[in-house]
């Protein structure tokens, strides 16, 4: 961990959590005034990796030398923004910065296919500013910037989403629906932090923390807690606030579905976290209950009803949309458990799952990008023609299940170890029962992807067209990650105790 | 150099490697044959090196997943006779397989060997285990190795199969067995198979036994215990060798294989002796033998009828382990050994006749015998070895298993078993009849069978005599571990 500390220049280490935010911000504006395409996917790129290597980085500095408390223009807080790095949010810094990264190598050929030549400059400057918002996010400690960040990501989002009517125009109805709903969830969010602020006179989050559990709790935060929880759980696509989600999966652009698939949801499901265990406490009566009678049950619930609706769509990316639906369950239902286990193997699971459902849609985009497919029966015959895509297809759909030697497998055993602790063995019974739903709608693709033979043309078969090498590699790398991190589940393991320790007072 | 240890990881080494080579050698089917035979002669050589050490009990640590959850290869005498059977049978097979696959100028064989090198890989990986963890790893990887050759003729029938393949054997194992061990793993904090019962030792209250005995009994879905028998039929459809060595021996065996593991290592006799939820499951397993024997007796379709034969064997073992005592135990072990030499003489009998005649029903047997008789000689001798005939090897275990029954309290179990004996009479026996003394109807050959497919059966069926009069080194080798299990349960009370 020393190496990952020290590798920057001390002079970039020290400005890292700001940084790490404002480059992808600058370098929105350069993106936008690139005359191409292309130029507009390398400042992405050189951005995204940049990114990348500053997560990584204060991984090391956290780990070395315990939370960074970072303020903004030298204000000390609670006066002063302060960007605050602890071992919670560390995990979601390296999920978006890498996850993002292979995304963003993977966008030229994919974007290049789907949006017009003279927008995609304006494209990647809409994305870097959702990535730097979904950064700032998650780094912040300032509960009104959380809103701010949250805001800038979602209408960089519904841009984003809307690209898509390129090549299908509901991606405008789609995008028109979640801009409708996640402006309400935002407002929601704002009224709760508003209420917060009037009951501590603070934003910033730590200090509300502290004078909360100086004055106690009163109507006023009561109401903040419910607002808040609405507004991030809608921004989360917690059932059944997630009716947004499956049309914004289908018909954004396809680099945009692998990349919120495996970020945006899980930065929501983050700030809830950040809220529920470092603002409000969980042993207060009224968040406690919240974990078992609100997240608990919705997270049950989304787990089977989500997977249960996964099994019959026809769209190939609405299935997958359904199934993330149902996994935000699992890491809802690891969050209700309360304890240090649950936390951590929802934690876990947030990892995991950005793993399979990143190379999971990456494939799918393959498969549109050759053959410009999208139903379920239209992937018949894929194993032939693009084979590569369609092993990394399996693997990654195979960990969905949870089958062993993949990453799904290690999450379902933290999961229900920790709900066989908290003694929940209806919670047992429900993880199994999505699991064999996550069979049933992955065999579904998996057949077609297999089993059927490829469509032919005047007689004559598809030929075989492999996908670009910019496609291929990332896929890979998240499909072998999926094997990998199952023969080494430590690192990860490791870094969500670590998240769950950090917020439930193992330090 | 060479260490029992090194001689596990080759156990799992040597078919992956071969399969390897199956697969560089697609275009050269004879050098690529030759892969498979030269493996499977290598794999047969290093797991008799391991039945000689398993008293040893040498230990692998495949992998460290994380801490706690360890991938390890731990020997003891059952997964040495086990692995022992398979990897035996897999040479007998391979040969036939030649015969077979390319008597039927069948498709994709090179995917066909690679895929049965995988799954043999596999059961080594399931008799090896040294923990649930590593067992339920191995067990996944033969459901899905042998999906593929399951479905192998690719046809809208070999699809409904293999769909109703893959849903019961993932369905049961991820939604019932994983439980189990995630639930053992967390009651005892490891998933070792340890002497004397890994559960005995820890004080867990008969419903909570209970619950973990009924969820691995129908968990491990390649056991076949009834209701979650209905892949085994839908199995059928695939080539015969596969049958044959995959639902004769490797798949089914490694299902019963690992629910004697349980009942062994995790439970111990002791334990299960106590369990309320093993009487029931016994007399699950009990209505299991004597129905899958009736249905047998209604399917015209001679692998069907060995199918639904299969199901009613395999609950032997499921039952012994859920008498609870050694004797028991003990048959049920020996019911492994002696039903895969048994069965797969029946399977390899019935692709020979497909392969020479093109005929799956018995109704059109008639008179086939005169043309094949080496070969109708060996179907007799395994049939006669499944009903349990002395001096054929398939009496034992139902020797052991009907004193065991006797022992531990379940008189009446024994009616089941003697009833099954005469099923199998009136379920396997016509055919030899047909074949011997009815009138040829139209049926000729429709060519002369390879020499590949003929001889393997006849080879199986002497090992049948053979392994009769092995019972005592047999006997000395596995009686310890259910003895002295016994022996370690009662010390830890």
């Amino acid at each position: 961990m020393q190496f990952l500390a020290d590798f920057l220049p001390a002079g970039l280490a020290v400005h890292a959590p700001a940084l790490i935010v404002v480059i992808p911000l600058i370098m929105a504006a350069v993106a936008a005034l690139m005359p191409n395409g292309r130029l507009g996917w390398l400042v992405t790129l050189i951005t995204a990796a940049i990114v990348a290597l500053f997560a990584l980085n204060l991984l090391g500095q956290v780990v070395e030398s315990g939370v960074i408390s970072y303020h903004l223009g030298g204000w000390a807080p609670p006066i002063g923004i302060e960007y605050r790095v602890d071992m919670l949010n560390i995990p979601l810094l390296l999920v978006v910065g890498i996850v993002g990264l292979l995304c963003v190598i993977y966008a030229l050929p994919s974007v290049g296919d789907e949006i017009a030549e003279n927008k995609q400059a304006l494209f990647y400057s809409a994305f870097l500013v959702c990535f730097a918002g979904l950064l700032g996010v998650t780094i912040t400690g300032d509960a009104f910037n959380v809103f701010v960040f949250l805001e800038i990501s979602s209408i960089a989002t519904y841009t984003i989403i809307a690209m898509g009517a390129g090549k299908d125009r509901r991606a405008l109805t789609a995008s028109y629906n979640y801009l409708v709903l996640g402006t309400i969830g935002a407002t929601f969010f704002v009224i709760g932090v508003g209420f917060l602020y009037m009951a501590t006179g603070t934003l910033n989050m730590a200090d509300m923390a502290a004078i909360l559990e100086e004055t106690g709790h009163n109507r006023v935060t009561q109401a903040a807690f419910a607002f808040i929880v609405v507004g991030l759980g809608l921004k989360a696509a917690m059932f059944p606030l997630h009716v947004w989600l499956p049309n914004a999966y289908a018909f954004a652009p396809n680099f945009v579905t692998a990349f919120l698939a495996s970020t945006a949801t899980k930065v929501a499901f983050y700030a809830l976290i950040r809220f529920l265990f470092s603002v409000f406490h969980p042993d207060v009566s009224f968040v406690s209950m919240s974990f078992t009678w609100l997240f608990a049950v919705v997270g049950t619930i989304a787990m089977v009803v989500a997977s249960l609706q996964a099994v019959f769509q026809t769209d190939a990316r609405r299935l997958l949309a359904y199934s993330s639906v149902a996994q935000v369950g699992y890491m809802m239902l690891g969050l209700g458990m309360g304890t240090a286990a649950g936390l951590s193997a929802g934690i876990l699971h947030l990892m995991n799952h950005a793993l399979m459902k990143g190379a999971l849609f990456m494939a799918l985009g393959a498969f549109a990008l050759n053959f410009g497919v999208r139903r379920i029966k239209d992937l018949a015959g894929m194993s032939k023609t693009m084979p590569a895509s369609a092993m990394a297809f399996t693997i990654a759909g195979l960990s969905l299940v949870g089958v062993p030697l993949t990453v799904g497998f290690t999450s379902k055993w933290y999961l229900v170890t920790a709900a066989l602790e908290r003694g929940w063995w209806w919670a047992v019974a429900a993880l199994m029962l999505s699991s064999l739903l996550a069979l049933a709608y992955v065999a579904r693709l998996l057949s077609a992807i297999w089993m059927d033979a490829p469509p032919s043309h005047h007689g004559e078969l598809s030929q075989r067209r492999l996908a670009p090498w910019m496609v291929l590699v990332p896929m890979s790398v998240l499909a072998l990650a999926n094997i990998y991190f199952f023969f080494h589940a430590d690192p990860l393991v490791w870094l969500a105790r670590a998240a769950a320790d950090a917020v439930m007072g193992g330090n | 150099m060479w260490t029992p240890e090194l001689s596990l990881a080759l156990a799992l080494a040597i078919p992956a490697i071969g399969g390897v080579f199956v697969a560089l050698l697609g275009s050269r089917p004879n050098l690529r044959e030759a892969a498979t035979l030269i493996a499977a002669v290598l794999l047969a050589f290093n797991v008799a090196y391991l039945v000689e050490v398993a008293q040893g009990h040498p230990t692998l640590n495949l992998a460290t997943l994380a801490p706690g959850l360890h991938l390890v290869f731990k020997l003891e005498p059952l997964g040495a006779i086990f692995a022992a059977v398979a990897s035996g049978l897999w040479i007998v097979n391979s040969l036939y397989s030649i015969g077979y696959m390319r008597g039927n100028n069948e498709k994709n064989q090179t995917r066909f060997y690679v895929c049965f090198c995988i799954a043999i890989a596999g059961a080594m990986g399931v008799a090896l285990s040294g923990n649930l963890l590593t067992m339920f790893l191995f067990y996944e990887v033969l459901t899905l190795s042998t999906y593929p050759l399951v479905t192998h003729k690719g046809d809208a029938k070999a699809k409904r199969g293999g769909a109703i393949y893959l849903s019961i054997l993932l369905g049961t194992s991820i939604g019932l067995l994983l439980p189990a061990v995630i639930a053992t793993h967390f009651l005892a904090g490891s998933t070792d198979f340890v002497a004397g019962g890994l559960l005995a030792i820890n004080e867990i209250t008969p419903a909570i036994s209970s619950v973990l005995l009924v969820l691995f009994a129908f968990g491990i879905g390649k056991a076949a215990l009834m209701p979650v028998h209905p892949w085994l039929p839908n199995a059928m459809v695939a080539p015969t060798p596969v049958s044959a060595l995959l639902h004769a021996v490797a798949v089914v065996k490694a299902g019963v294989f690992a629910m004697l593991k349980v009942g062994t290592y995790i439970f111990g006799p002791g334990l299960i002796a106590i369990t309320p939820a093993a009487d029931a499951l016994a007399w699950i397993a009990g209505i299991s033998i004597v129905l899958a024997s009736v249905v047998a007796m209604t399917k015209d379709d001679l692998k069907a009828r060995l199918a639904f034969s299969t199901v009613s064997q395999l609950s032997y073992v499921t039952l012994g382990v859920m008498l609870g005592s050694p004797l028991a135990m003990l048959g049920g072990a020996l019911q492994i050994v002696m039903h895969a030499w048994g069965k797969i003489t029946l399977f390899m009998s019935a692709g020979a006749i497909y392969t020479a005649t093109g005929k799956t029903e018995i109704s059109q047997m008639d008179g086939l015998g005169r043309y094949m008789p080496w070969l109708f000689i060996a179907y007799t001798v395994g049939a006669l070895s499944i009903i349990g005939l002395p001096p054929l090897g398939g009496s034992w275990p139902k020797f052991f298993l009907l004193q065991g029954a006797w022992d531990s309290g379940h008189g009446w179990l024994m009616v089941a078993l003697i009833a099954s004996s005469i099923l199998n009479v009136a379920y396997l026996l016509p055919l030899s009849a047909r074949g011997f003394f009815s009138p040829p109807a139209e049926a000729k050959l429709k060519k002369q069978p390879p020499m590949l497919v003929i001889l393997p059966p006849v080879i199986t069926a002497a090992g049948v005599i053979v392994l009769f009069f092995l019972i005592g080194p047999l006997r000395d080798y596995l009686a310890p571990v259910f003895l002295s299990s016994n022996l370690a349960a009662e010390a830890a009370l």
